[in-house]
């Protein structure tokens, strides 16, 4: 039997509770070729470069993701990975290329991440989350056991996004189980070629179609009933530019709805978790609440919500940490392993809520930044900072806790916490 | 004792009790003053400023501030630390003595140090006439009182606004105009804006996008005159080319005067260029020989830059302010080996008619450009600069996140055309001349000479040259 690469190791769910060793030894090659032809970028500097580098390409169109080899005996179409139903939508802005992306990317950043031209859109929402927030705590007075993930992480994120998208909120349920269903068929390790990972692409491929209906259904409505929030807005845009075609429109509603809660709930619960893993760091923060800003995005850095990306590809032959990616390589940049690179972070294991000069890749770099940073970093900053106000004596129930399947959205299933009560 | 330990026990004795002097404050000074308490200093600390006001933020100034979003007076710049520091503000320094090492201030006192920070910086240039400077409505723009007074005057509004000289202040003052919907007459003597920055090439969209947003640009002409009223408001400018133009509010941006003057007989390396000094911000004197005691930063600055065949550059950049101050103020409580170099890649950022306009690199370093990724139609691209084959500055609009992998060509003297991008390619990628203005025109920058005859009285003197 061959032996797998670090990166095949690290991507074994058996490790997602702890990937971090595997990517030390992945980090050994910052640019590590991979038995079907991807090339992985472990080294925050690498990474950096080929992030900010144009002959790098987001847009799988151009180079498709190598197709996980398919289970023995599996006909040909079943091995169709779930990326392919992906790209079968129409591009959004984090699969294309300039000059689309800038062009759409421009037209929607009014509608969403404020500055220059709504600079309090985001602050605005404020009030409303810690609204949120306060409920969800309350809600937990009288328990002694929740669920940091189910209780806590996931309802503020999705009630939120909804609200500036435009989405009904009563709509939750059923996109809330094409994303899970999506994110559990969605495998980049060995194992996607197990039986079991083969009978859950169907299933994956179908939930991003209806999905994708869903949005274009949502976006049908708008247009002949313009209602509030962003959905609404780009449909009904009357700006000098050309609008954008329905299909992408439908395409980046699902990224927004999709992106715009998975990656936040992520990182609140790991953050609970981390939290709770560092009595130390949770006693500070709580006598000190003006660190939850740097604290939060020490959190981002210790446990990345995207841990890696794999859409790029390279469109020439690139020369990097002496080795060179061929042209029409795909590219995966591994995040999570670059914010744990000791050559850019001193003591990178080390949770520090303090940590100076933290320019982690929590929400990458380069043309295709975050989009939704300014909203996440509020609503973390806020949920944190209120569940340590809050929430007596909170001890972990089980670490490591059961974790999701994906890996690039990597994130705890549940977090159950014992707790003592909760202050007002 | 020996000479490591004894050397060591002064560098501890100094960062203790010692007594260091920062004359200006402004963004580098104060940067300094941090980074001084940051290394450990615990001795005493002055900073002088002549203006009454703490430190603040200058780039405001010439934009949210005249269009009235943001108070002049909240500009002022974060504290990253405190910084337990003597301030003086308000009262100028006049002199420097190198030999008692004190430094003279306008009030007659005399503040010893044992080592000294120059950050004095720069100040606008005046309209030349001071008979019609002094007219009511002329203004230049380089202090908070500054941007005070203009944007009160554009809030008026005035009728016409004249612009003296297009480069990236007055630019920004005629978008501001624009935007204001202020009607603007703009007088460049070069061919077009931003040219000496950036080239005649980038000064031709420069100057489209002035006109698309309707400003009255003339270039290739000068301001012979200014004319007031019997109030003693100005109302009108002659201009070279015999034409007249009404305004009530003239704007002269005619670039910067670095303040040296208070350094005069100091025996610096101190003239019309700014401060010489090496790239660890150790001062040279007049006769180029490192100091040990005083070093300078910011924008009177003028340190060999390794990247452009170690010339001598003066940046009037915000990242040079801050980065020179740090590595000055390292330096200043540290000795060799654990000097650090100032190797910032230049650049600088502007906002005008919409439009984002950053730089990287000495664009006018370079004789040619070639427009590497996005649009010129659409006011959306990137465009390199090249020097002998290799790439040395690169300019965007509205284009900045790309500005990073340019930023690391030119660190590693990449080739010049840069390796073509994997999308969105400009139709046309020839490098073309990038028409920088000629550099051997006259200036009033004084003589240099030699005297003495024996090697240990041999020395350079500075002759101004008068007219």
């Amino acid at each position: 039997m061959v032996e797998e690469t670090p990166w095949q190791q690290a991507l074994r769910y058996a490790n997602r509770a702890n990937p971090y060793p595997f990517y030390e030894e992945l980090r050994k090659t910052p640019v590590a070729r991979q038995p079907d032809g991807t090339y992985v970028v472990s080294t925050y500097r690498e990474i950096v470069t080929l992030l900010h580098d144009p002959r790098v390409s987001s847009d799988p169109r151009k180079c498709p993701v190598p197709a996980a080899a398919p289970a023995e005996g599996a006909v040909e179409a079943e091995a169709e990975p779930i990326t392919e139903a992906v790209i079968s939508l129409e591009p959004n802005i984090i699969t294309q290329d300039p000059p689309e992306h800038d062009r759409d990317r421009r037209m929607m950043t009014p509608h969403f991440v404020g500055p220059p031209h709504s600079p309090h859109l985001i602050s605005d929402l404020e009030p409303e989350i810690r609204r949120i927030v306060a409920g969800l705590l309350d809600d937990m007075q009288g328990k002694t056991r929740i669920d940091a993930v189910d209780d806590f992480a996931y309802p503020l994120p999705v009630t939120v996004i909804c609200k500036v998208l435009g989405v009904p909120l009563e709509d939750e349920s059923r996109f809330h189980r094409w994303i899970e269903t999506a994110l559990d068929a969605l495998d980049f390790g060995p194992e996607a070629a197990s039986e079991e990972m083969q009978s859950r692409l169907a299933g994956g491929r179908q939930a991003v179609q209806e999905f994708g209906q869903f949005a274009a259904d949502l976006l049908d409505r708008y247009a002949r009933q313009p209602g509030p929030g962003m959905l609404s807005a780009l449909v009904n845009e009357d700006g000098p530019e050309e609008r954008m075609s329905q299909g992408v429109l439908a395409s980046n509603a699902l990224l927004l709805i999709f992106a715009g809660h998975e990656t936040t709930v992520n990182l609140i619960a790991h953050s609970v978790l981390t939290l709770l893993r560092h009595p130390d760091a949770l006693e500070r923060l709580r006598h000190r609440p003006e660190l939850i800003v740097p604290a939060v995005e020490e959190l981002l850095r210790f446990e990345s919500s995207v841990q890696f990306w794999h859409t790029r590809s390279a469109l020439e032959d690139i020369d990097i940490a002496g080795t060179t990616i061929p042209k029409g390589a795909p590219i995966f940049l591994a995040y999570g392993s670059a914010n744990r690179d000791p050559e850019r972070f001193t003591d990178p294991d080390v949770l520090d809520l303090e940590r100076r000069d933290n320019q982690h890749l929590g929400f990458s770099q380069g043309i295709h930044f975050c989009f939704g940073a300014p909203l996440a970093r509020l609503e973390v900053q806020i949920a944190v900072g209120e569940f340590v106000r809050r929430v007596q004596n909170p001890r972990l129930v089980e670490d490591p806790p059961p974790y999701r399947h994906n890996q690039i959205f990597r994130g705890p299933r549940h977090v159950l916490v014992d707790i003592d009560g909760i202050r007002d | 004792m020996t000479l490591r330990a004894t050397v060591a026990e002064l560098v501890r004795e100094f960062r203790a009790s010692g007594r260091i002097v920062i004359v200006g404050a402004s963004l580098a000074g104060l940067r300094a003053a941090e980074t001084l308490r940051e290394e450990g200093f615990t001795g005493s600390l002055t900073i002088i400023g002549d203006e009454a006001y703490e430190p603040y933020d200058r780039p405001p100034l010439s934009k949210q501030v005249l269009k009235g979003w943001v108070p002049a007076d909240h500009t002022k710049l974060p504290r990253m630390r405190e910084v337990d520091a003597d301030w003086r503000l308000g009262v100028a320094a006049v002199g420097l003595d190198r030999d008692t090492k004190q430094v003279r201030l306008a009030d007659g006192e005399q503040v010893p140090y044992d080592r000294l920070l120059i950050a004095t910086g720069t100040r606008a240039r005046q309209w030349p006439n001071l008979a019609e400077a002094a007219l009511h409505g002329v203004h230049t723009i380089r202090s908070r009182d500054d941007a005070e007074q203009l944007q009160k005057a554009l809030a008026e509004p005035p009728s016409r606004v004249l612009v003296i000289g297009a480069g990236f202040i007055g630019s920004e003052v005629a978008s501001v105009c624009r935007e204001l919907d202020i009607p603007v007459t703009v007088v460049e003597r070069g061919s077009a804006p931003l040219v000496g920055a950036l080239g005649g090439v980038i000064g031709e969209i420069a100057a489209q996008m002035q006109r698309d947003h309707g400003v009255d640009l003339r270039c290739g002409l000068g301001v012979s005159s200014l004319e007031g009223d019997s109030e003693g408001h100005v109302r009108r400018a002659r201009l070279s080319d015999g034409t007249t133009v009404d305004a009530d509010v003239v704007v002269a941006s005619l670039g910067s005067i670095r303040n040296v003057e208070w350094l005069e007989g100091s025996g610096l390396a101190a003239g019309f260029w700014g401060v010489g000094c090496d790239a660890g911000g150790r001062a040279f004197d007049i006769n180029g020989v490192v100091t040990d005691s005083i070093y300078v930063a910011g924008d009177v600055a003028r340190a060999p830059h390794v990247l452009y065949e170690y010339q001598f550059l003066a940046m009037e950049h915000w990242d040079n302010a801050v980065f020179g101050a740090e590595v000055a103020a390292h330096n200043m409580v540290n000795l060799e080996p654990h000097y650090r170099p100032h190797l910032l890649l230049p650049g600088f950022w502007s906002g005008q008619f919409g439009v984002n306009i950053k730089s990287v690199g000495v664009p006018p370093f370079g004789d040619e450009i070639v427009f590497t990724q996005g649009s010129v139609a659409d006011r959306r691209f990137a465009a390199a600069y090249g020097h002998r084959g290799r790439i040395v500055a690169a300019v965007t609009f509205d284009h900045g996140k790309w500005l990073e992998y340019y930023g690391k060509l030119i660190e590693q003297s990449g080739p010049f055309p840069p390796p073509p991008v994997g999308w969105d390619q400009p139709p046309d990628m020839k490098p073309v001349p990038a028409e920088f203005p000629d550099p051997r025109v006259p200036t009033a920058i004084p003589d240099v000479v030699l005297t003495g005859h024996a090697p240990s009285e041999r020395t350079a003197e500075f002759r101004p040259r008068r007219h």
